[in-house]
């Protein structure tokens, strides 16, 4: 068990180059996820703290060592991939004792290890069967229980769900969370799918064009995003964002709507600033339908275009100068098509960017 | 329509239709397989002579068989087949393997060296018996010309007249020949071979070897036993080779199974005879195709869910 740190780490294809001298700390037993759409260089960090992949420049270290020039069997990590990569050739109980035997360690300790793993992941009864014959969550279960028994450093995790059905992906998810409370360890975790990132991470990484974007707990990803770039990759359905223009105290959204800026963003804000207007959907909610509806508020009158019933909750589509914008009615009644509605708009949770950096005016 | 039906002649109904279709092919089989293999069995049961066509007739039970069984000869030939077939499968699985690993490892150039391998397959067996003839040959070949020239030897080694060296002058000729087959069905092998298996093994702790050695031929081994199943057949029928390098001279010192066969039923016109040495030497073709299948098998079991 052991901190991670990155420091300026690049890689480079010949002339291409996919990650861009990032930094980062990870913290002892801490649990980060790495997120962003493909392409983003997530799976390429995951693999250069492996040892997969070459680093181009930088240093990663494990613990207190230096790693770069380290062979993956010699930086003592544990590595789940999302093909399960289990070895077609061995029964469960070889698969994870593989690790250790290669170690050689002695046979008892083997198998008791083999045993304790196989206890907390509940696979005693597949420890004969080969991988063949194994539906997608046991094999994926059994890619975790070969990571485990080596009592590793980190636990490396490449979008390890993917290949499984959604319903599966959800109760492997509650495992994995589990898992990391059971046997505490360092672990990275790298996931395109921001659901999995928020409910599982400690501090959650998001990249893009093999830029970090932003890294913060959850809550602070979600309530304080950077850019426009993170507020509309975390959260579902994605944040609203309006091209807007600072007029005296005012916010005036592309269609002439004029909104009060929020106190807490005054200060930030100055005159004629061409900015981003981001509003989550669950901050724009039709009178009466919203969760507290207390605070500071504004109304605004919208068409309904669409609603896209949920159960618990209806999400309207309604657009605001041709763009589309996206409310939610909780409490939900019938709304068809073309009605108009006011809604009330949260000015408490509106987000302000510029629409020059593309980053939070709070920055600024 | 059911009353039409049945006024039809037998072969014009329905459920007599695939017999019809298969007809042809039943006939040709009838005509060119079992016909001919039935006669073979035949005259393994009598005195046949290929320069007197009476002794067809000549039936004389299970003798031809008992007398292959008290024959040394036969029994040495029988024996040097398998050890053939041994030392060659084993060394062109071995070159094979090295061959398709480094190609593998090749990015520029792969397509045209997978052609260039394939080469030596190209020849008639004939023709690359008389290329290594001609190498081998004691007085003028290549080869004691080559070893002479750089100092390694004095004197003119006879390669393909030494009781050892002659055999083993015809393995490398043989292994020259198809060690691509080897080659090019590891290689497929090797295309077809997941990643992240290799990658979780590295992560788990293995160096380069332990990869190779746990996970890579494991993965490799029913491609071998298939390439292993096909060239035993071919070589335990070995005869175009041998027969052009050495005759299976000297004093019968590279005789193989079918070598010997051919010099009973052709030169000795003996064909009785020869037809129930015949019978016996398929009886080792089929337990090598029965092992390496059942290793085939054993091999793929687990491979279900390779991916």
């Amino acid at each position: 068990m052991a901190e991670i740190k990155l420091q300026n780490v690049v890689k480079k294809y010949g002339q291409l180059e996919v990650v861009h001298g990032i930094g980062l700390d990870i913290a002892h037993n801490e649990f980060v996820v790495l997120v962003g759409p493909s392409g983003c260089g997530k799976s390429t960090t995951l693999r250069m703290i492996a040892g997969l992949e070459e680093i181009s420049d930088g240093t990663i270290s494990i613990g207190p060592q230096v790693v770069n020039e380290l062979p993956p069997r010699k930086r003592n990590i544990s590595m789940v991939f999302q093909n399960y990569a289990l070895y077609p050739h061995m029964s469960v109980r070889e698969n994870l004792g593989f690790g250790l035997k290669i170690a050689k360690q002695p046979e008892a300790v083997v198998a008791d290890r083999v045993r304790e793993a196989a206890e907390i992941l509940g696979l005693e009864e597949l420890l004969e069967r080969t991988p063949a014959e194994l539906s997608g969550g046991q094999r994926q279960r059994v890619a975790m229980g070969r990571a485990i028994v080596r009592h590793p450093e980190a636990f490396l995790f490449d979008e390890p769900l993917s290949n499984l059905d959604a319903k599966l992906r959800v109760q492997m998810r509650t495992e994995i969370k589990k898992l990391h409370q059971r046997v505490k360890t360092t672990v990275v975790y790298v996931t395109h799918d921001q659901v999995e990132a928020m409910t599982l991470a400690d501090r959650i990484v998001v990249m893009k064009d093999g830029w970090i974007e932003q890294v913060g707990t959850p809550m602070e990803v979600f309530n304080h995003p950077l850019n426009t770039f993170v507020a509309s990759f975390i959260g579902s359905p994605p944040m609203n964002l309006i091209d807007a223009q600072i007029t005296g105290d005012k916010i005036r959204l592309s269609d002439g709507t004029h909104l009060p800026v929020p106190e807490r963003l005054e200060n930030h804000v100055r005159e004629g600033q061409e900015v981003v207007f981001g509003l989550r959907p669950d901050d724009l909610t039709p009178q009466g339908h919203g969760i507290a509806e207390n605070g500071h508020r504004a109304s605004v009158e919208l068409t309904v275009e669409l609603a896209e019933l949920l159960g618990t909750e209806t999400i309207l589509y309604t657009r605001i100068n041709g763009s589309e914008v996206l409310g939610k009615m909780f409490d939900p009644r019938d709304v068809s098509p073309g009605e108009r509605m006011t809604f009330n708009i949260s000015l408490d949770k509106v987000h302000l960017f510029d629409a020059q950096t593309q980053k939070s005016v709070r920055l600024g | 329509m059911a009353k039409i039906e049945k006024r039809l002649p037998f072969w014009q109904r329905e459920s007599f239709t695939p017999f019809v279709l298969l007809f042809p092919a039943i006939l040709t089989l009838v005509l060119v397989v079992l016909l001919p293999l039935l006669f073979s069995l035949y005259t393994s049961f009598t005195g046949y002579r290929l320069i007197r066509p009476d002794s067809l007739y000549n039936f004389v039970g299970f003798r031809n068989y008992e007398r292959i069984f008290t024959d040394w000869d036969f029994w040495v030939a029988f024996g040097r087949t398998v050890l053939f077939l041994t030392i060659a499968l084993n060394l062109e699985f071995l070159f094979g393997l090295g061959i398709a690993l480094l190609i593998n490892r090749i990015t520029w150039g792969q397509r045209t060296l997978r052609t260039i391998m394939m080469f030596p397959m190209m020849f008639s067996p004939i023709l690359v018996g008389y290329q290594f003839k001609f190498i081998f040959n004691d007085n003028i070949g290549v080869l004691n010309n080559a070893l002479q020239s750089l100092g390694l030897s004095d004197g003119a080694i006879p390669w393909l007249v030494d009781k050892h060296l002659a055999m083993g002058s015809i393995i490398v000729a043989e292994v020259w020949m198809s060690t691509s087959i080897f080659a090019i069905l590891l290689l497929a092998g090797l295309f077809a071979m997941p990643r992240d298996p290799l990658e979780a093994a590295k992560v788990d702790g293995c160096n380069p070897w332990q990869v190779f050695r746990h996970i890579t031929l494991p993965f490799l081994m029913p491609f071998a036993f298939i390439a292993m199943t096909i060239r035993s057949l071919d070589v335990a029928r070995a005869y175009d080779i041998v027969d052009v390098m050495t005759g299976g001279g000297p004093a019968g010192r590279t005789e193989l199974l079918w070598t010997l066969i051919a010099r009973v039923g052709y030169d000795n016109s003996r064909m009785g005879q020869a037809n129930a040495m015949a019978y016996v030497s398929i009886l080792l073709s089929i337990a090598f195709t029965y092992y390496f299948f059942r290793k085939l098998i054993a091999a793929r079991r687990y491979m279900g869910g390779a991916n």
